[in-house]
């Protein structure tokens, strides 16, 4: 993990292995749109098995720190690494290949609504001409691990707001990502199955160990994942003894397009950064 | 206050002109170049192809039977007659059947393709095709355009054939007059730069049509709203450009294969 300037908190905590380098790496990315400054100067990176929280409220930039993060939008300054590689001015052409090894999660879901459910967690698969015996086992597989086994022939529009997303993580599991990146995998939901779907990240981070990177402006989201663990018996997350807090769990918070915490859950409970205790409180 | 808007217009026009320039320059290299999505090649081939060819046929039955009876009247002043059929054939082969046909296409698909792709990219399905590896210009574009460019070569085929047909129905039966006259002349006169003319025009209607309507969709940005403005800007740019383009290539081969 990088810490940033001034403005960044460091805190206390367990670092994450970092043996292997990175797999995703911001330095002094800012990006404008030919406007004024969406991000600025962001400077941070996600270790191996490394799960970072990015906070912040609504229309701080959030979502577009994301799509930087696969190249879906390119940065006006600054250098973005994925997978060790150099992505900010690579070839579009060239950024699908790379792209195809991380999964990502969009706020709506963002299925393919002319697709079955079926075709469109399967849909890396059969675009790679996967005989159609293993994409149906392995989209069974995904959505076995959502709880959505039933839904494999339905439509997406015959979804509700929750499965869509539960869906929307199922396509990107089943490739096994080497990232994964969650867009406000809450927004918009009930509390139930907020809690449902942060069940499930809790799950992937404790089951197959891929780093991710979440975006979210829910407090309780954030800290749920922080101090739960997925129980294999139980079949569920279970909070962690008092007091603990998963290590390689660690937040970054934003403020108007800068990045003004890097650290971990005790770094950002105990900051003196005024914007991030508003926050907080 | 008045010049700035003039300035700011131009500007978006010129931007909008440059980066059309490029998604079609780019589309029109995808063609040749593999991957091709043969399914969906089939299934928009079908959809534009099919789905088109009621309207096409209505259309050119109609327009063929217009032509006949508006020449005939003007033609019995100079007691031509017998060339209606000869009137109709070429009008129809070398003018009316690409451009009638390239507009009613323009109207029904580049409208559905702005839609569709618009929808897509305000619901992020772009986006996340992009983040499963796979290039929204070949996956939806290249199809959508080659697509396009087959059946409009095949839907003016259809055209034609209908006007010719709607031309001499009226010809017998309103201004009864021989049949076999109307078609003898409307096959005798006939040469091959005249065919030639008509059927190179399609191909490139089917590419503006198409590369138009996945421009304009592609290019969506201000929501459900943003998807109807970018409907209507499609319909609107590539039938004027069909006509535009049209008169160009009208007379390039007018200047390569001049009238006898």
């Amino acid at each position: 993990m990088s810490s940033k300037s001034n403005s960044v908190s460091s805190a206390p905590g367990p670092a994450p292995a970092t043996a292997a380098g990175p797999v995703v790496a911001f330095r002094g990315v800012s990006v404008g749109f030919g406007g004024p400054p969406v991000l600025e100067d962001i400077t941070f990176s996600v270790a191996p098995g490394e799960t970072r929280v990015l906070l912040g409220p609504a229309g701080v930039g959030k979502s577009v720190l994301l799509k930087l993060t696969n190249g879906l939008l390119r940065p006006d300054e600054g250098s973005i690494q994925l997978f060790g590689k150099e992505i900010s001015r690579m070839p579009e052409q060239w950024l699908f290949a790379l792209r195809s090894r991380a999964g990502m999660v969009f706020q709506e879901g963002a299925l393919f609504d002319s697709l079955t459910v079926r075709d469109n967690v399967g849909y890396q698969l059969i675009q790679e001409g996967v005989p159609d015996e293993t994409i149906d086992r392995r989209v069974r597989k995904a959505l076995r691990f959502v709880e959505l086994e039933e839904t494999f022939a339905l439509y997406p529009a015959a979804l509700s707001g929750g499965m869509r997303r539960r869906v929307a993580i199922a396509r990107a599991l089943i490739h096994k990502p080497e990232l994964l990146l969650y867009d406000s995998p809450t927004g918009g939901l009930d509390p139930v199955t907020s809690t449902t779907i942060i069940d499930l990240i809790v799950k992937e981070r404790d089951v197959y160990h891929a780093p991710s990177l979440l975006v979210t402006h829910r407090l309780q989201d954030a800290f749920t994942l922080c101090t739960h663990r997925f129980d294999a018996e139980k079949g569920h997350m279970v909070p962690l003894p008092k007091g603990e807090t998963d290590p390689n769990t660690t937040f970054l918070m934003l403020e108007e397009g800068r990045l003004i915490f890097d650290g971990t859950l005790h770094g950002l409970l105990h900051t003196e950064n005024k914007f991030v205790r508003e926050f907080l409180e | 206050m008045a010049f700035d808007t003039i300035e700011r217009t131009a500007k978006k026009l010129v931007l909008t002109v440059q980066d059309y320039s490029w998604f079609a320059y780019r589309a029109f290299l995808n063609l040749f170049r593999p991957p091709i999505y043969w399914p969906e090649f089939l299934v928009q081939a079908d959809i534009i192809g099919v789905g088109s060819l009621s309207i096409v046929v209505l259309a050119g039955l109609s327009t063929g039977g217009v032509l006949a009876l508006q020449s005939a009247a003007t033609l019995a002043a100079f007691g031509a007659t017998e060339v209606t059929g000869r009137f109709v054939s070429l009008t129809m082969i070398r003018e009316l059947g690409p451009v009638l046909t390239g507009v009613m296409v323009s109207g029904r698909n580049a409208s559905s393709m702005a839609s569709e792709l618009g929808s897509m990219v305000v619901t992020e399905q772009i986006d996340a095709m992009r983040a499963l590896g796979v290039d929204p210009m070949r996956k939806l574009v290249t199809p959508r355009i080659f697509s396009c460019i087959v059946m409009l070569f095949f839907l003016t085929i259809v055209a034609d054939a209908c006007g010719i047909a709607g031309g001499g129905l009226v010809t017998v039966f309103m201004n009864h007059q021989n049949g076999t006259q109307y078609f003898a002349m409307a096959y005798e006169h006939l040469r091959y730069p005249d065919i030639l003319q008509g059927l190179v025009k399609p191909l490139f209607f089917g590419y503006i049509i198409a590369s138009i309507g996945c421009f304009y969709g592609m290019r969506t940005s201000g929501g459900t709203e943003g998807v109807g403005r970018s409907t209507i800007q499609a319909v609107v740019s590539s039938s004027v450009i069909i006509i535009f383009v049209d008169f160009f290539i009208t007379q390039v081969m007018l200047t390569l294969f001049p009238a006898p």
